[in-house]
């Protein structure tokens, strides 16, 4: 390959999460098709483990440096690194810099991964100025904004200008979508019961939409809250709610997996 | 005040089951933020005042010294006096050595959050002092016998019912068959009963919100005026204020004032701004005979220099619990000590020891909403996890958290052991979870499914799935 031809498609890692890893590997062939749609050419670099979030955020800043390390190690050689998630991509992008200060070695390479990192429909829309096309989702949809997408990276109307091409899909504005859900991570296994009561609100706002299917850009969150909507609709016969990552919706590959706590 | 704030999730649990509680917080989660983001919304430099307000109390925090002390000769040459704590203990024994020798009996007090902190309330009783306070919320949690939920709406954990209730027990006194089913009405008694003890009290005691090193001024905002009356009427007046009140001068103050009452309320300015320099001089009409301020450090000076030292800026907006969603399911009185929320999940730590304050910092989901509402621009979440990390290198965790989290570190540093029982767990979890799609029940994550469905994996990792299907024909 011809170095224009390099420059013309830019090399894209794509950095799963662990949760995408493990619960749900069909988002990140959304994620993947999309980046692929949008110009680039996808690579999944071998041993992706975890960013090293959960360690950062319970105070272990050692083993948080350490896994910064490998991940930085593993996604500096390409052009740009693209995270399924507001969660982990803030990590990457806020926070490895912060967490290597110090380190005069990885202090500068944190800063190259960090500078080339974003999250999936940040990259989608603003970087490559991808229009979704022959996508059809019928129906009324909803959406929550993932605390670290929204406030660390700034990612709010990227998604919705993303759905907007989707053919038959109405975006129903969330009240309250700004507020968090109550996953943060440990704290959902810390406090369980306040992480509830958070979620019971967040999955009273859901149902008061009207919408039959709820998106966000992290799995946590959609874990939490799909988690909640079912036994909602178990408990107190509520509403059923499809949750799904936006990926799936935006790359038209709903029908490869039924929604996140849903059996086929 | 002794501290509960290392039982904040069975006092938390507390807060969630109770209703009077539950239905004020829910009135209050939409009230304070719709007015802030009303009065933000009208003031298009907002955020340009917001950095003003930093940078003047970032440069107060790196010449602290020589403005508190600009600050002292102000008072002094004004004819006041400035005593220096630097604990709560010396903090009450001043307070009660200025009542002792003007023999007084009533004392009336403006809210302030610092007597709180120095428990003042409790010693002047204990040596036969009547404290009255005269902020209507301070007043009813003082009926109750309660301490403030919130830095500036003490009484917000109380809905109107509960507060009638309280009045018709403490004002017995008062025609039974009186209606008070309206705020105004409650408004008018306590006012009737205050009234008179206004004039009683020998000394007036009031927190500061800032304290003005050019002019030796202190500065209290209000809405009811009580301060007003707490401060002109008795013969001394009391000023309680921590050292980090400091501001430059009277600019300084009214730059800051622009951004304090529209993060905690919404309004432009509180009703009453009062500036008081000094007692009453000869010729004055009115005014406290003696000024007295004490200045509190209680550990704030040794935030000076770390990593701590930012939250030394904060102005006691209460915009970071008013927007905070733990505060709003909880309440303050969960976090065991004076400051609730994320200022109080930072500010408890820094004050009574972290090891007596262990699970406000982990109290928070990280969602970064106190930090874009914060008008001094601190950065709360960053500094509570700070102190998880101080938590982290004394062990002050559970052990259960600490071997959970080493794991799964340990684990994700070795990527083909990682990969190996990753594939494992997740083809089990799957196929376990492939009927109903989620869990009712998971031993290890009990407190998730005690309320919430799991949700099981689709079985396969994305890694594995990707080697085979590039493997398999170099594409998807």
């Amino acid at each position: 390959m011809s170095d224009t031809q390099t420059r013309a498609r830019p090399r894209v890692g794509l950095f799963a999460t662990c949760l995408v890893d493990l619960f749900r590997p069909s988002v990140g062939f959304a994620a993947a098709k999309l980046i692929e749609d949008s110009g680039c050419d996808v690579e999944v670099p071998e041993g992706q483990t975890c960013c090293g979030q959960p360690a950062f955020n319970s105070g272990d800043n050692a083993d948080a440096a350490e896994l910064a390390r490998r991940a930085i190690a593993m996604l500096e050689g390409y052009d740009y690194v693209v995270v399924p998630s507001g969660s982990c991509g803030g990590m990457i992008r806020e926070h490895y810099p912060e967490l290597l200060a110090g380190d005069r070695e990885w202090a500068p390479r944190a800063r190259h991964v960090a500078a080339r990192t974003w999250e999936l429909t940040a990259f989608l829309h603003e970087v490559r100025g991808l229009r979704i096309e022959g996508v059809r989702h019928d129906g009324v949809v909803t959406y929550h904004d993932s605390c670290s997408g929204l406030r660390e990276l700034g990612v709010k109307a990227q998604p919705r200008a993303l759905l907007a091409g989707v053919a038959g899909a109405t975006l129903k504005e969330l009240p309250g979508a700004e507020t968090c859900c109550g996953f943060g991570g440990t704290f959902c296994v810390k406090y369980p019961e306040v992480s509830d009561k958070m979620v019971s609100e967040k999955a009273a706002d859901i149902l008061a939409t009207g919408a039959g299917t709820l998106l966000a850009g992290d799995m946590g969150c959609l874990m939490n809250m799909a988690g909640k909507l079912k036994r909602m609709a178990m408990e107190q016969g509520a509403r059923p709610v499809a949750v799904r990552h936006v990926a799936e919706v935006l790359a038209g590959m709903e029908q490869d997996a039924p929604p996140i706590g849903e059996s086929k | 005040m002794l501290a509960t704030s290392n039982e904040f999730r069975a006092n938390a649990r507390v807060g969630l089951a109770n209703p009077t509680l539950q239905s004020a917080l829910g009135k209050m989660k939409v009230g304070f933020p719709t007015k802030r983001a009303e009065a933000v919304a009208k003031l298009p430099e907002f955020d340009a005042l917001r950095d003003q307000a930093r940078d003047i109390k970032n440069h107060v925090l790196e010449n602290i010294d020589w403005y508190l002390e600009r600050f002292e000769r102000r008072v002094t040459e004004a004819g006041g006096h400035v005593h220096w704590a630097r604990t709560p203990e010396e903090a009450r024994e001043i307070v009660l050595g200025i009542c002792r020798r003007l023999g007084a009996r009533t004392v009336t007090k403006g809210k302030s959050m610092i007597a709180e902190e120095i428990g003042l309330n409790a010693h002047l009783e204990k040596h036969a002092i009547e404290p009255v306070e005269t902020d209507l919320g301070e007043y009813i949690i003082q009926l109750r016998n309660e301490s403030p939920s919130h830095i500036i709406a003490p009484a917000v954990h109380l809905t109107k019912d509960a507060i009638e209730a309280d009045f018709r027990r403490a004002h017995s006194h008062l025609d039974a068959r009186r209606d008070l089913t309206e705020p105004q009405s409650l408004v008018a008694e306590a006012r009737g009963i205050l009234r008179k003890r206004y004039f009683e009290a020998d000394v007036g005691i009031t927190g500061a919100n800032f304290l003005v090193a050019e002019t030796g001024s202190s500065v209290i905002v209000t809405n009811e005026g009580n301060g007003d009356l707490t401060q002109l009427l008795p013969k001394a007046h009391v000023v309680l204020a921590s050292l980090e009140k400091i501001v430059p001068t009277l600019e300084d103050a009214s730059t800051i004032l622009r951004v304090l009452a529209r993060s905690a309320t919404g309004q432009e300015m509180s009703v009453y701004t009062t500036f008081s320099t000094g007692p009453k001089r000869p010729g004055d009409l009115d005014g406290p005979g003696e000024y007295h301020v004490v200045l509190l450090d209680n550990g704030r000076s040794a935030l000076l220099g770390t990593e701590f030292q930012e939250i030394l800026r904060c102005i006691r907006c209460g915009a970071c619990m008013n927007h905070c969603p733990v505060y709003g399911a909880v309440g303050g009185h969960a976090y065991g000590w004076v400051y609730p929320g994320p200022m109080g999940a930072v500010l408890t730590p820094s004050l009574i020891g972290v090891e007596n304050a262990k699970p406000l910092p982990n109290a928070s989901t990280f969602c970064g909403k106190c930090e874009s509402v914060c008008p001094m621009r601190i950065p709360l979440p960053k500094m509570m996890r700070h102190y998880r990390a101080r938590e982290w290198e004394r062990r002050l965790g559970t052990r259960v958290s600490r071997l959970a989290l080493g794991a799964w570190a340990w684990a994700a540093r070795r990527p083909a052991l990682y990969r190996f029982a990753a594939a494992r767990a997740m083809s089990a979890l799957g196929w376990l979870g492939r009927r109903h799609g989620s869990f009712f029940n998971l031993p290890l994550a009990s407190g998730w499914t005690a309320t919430r469905e799991f949700p099981a994996p689709q079985g396969r990792t994305f890694q594995d799935l990707w080697r085979e299907r590039r493997r398999a024909g170099g594409g998807r």
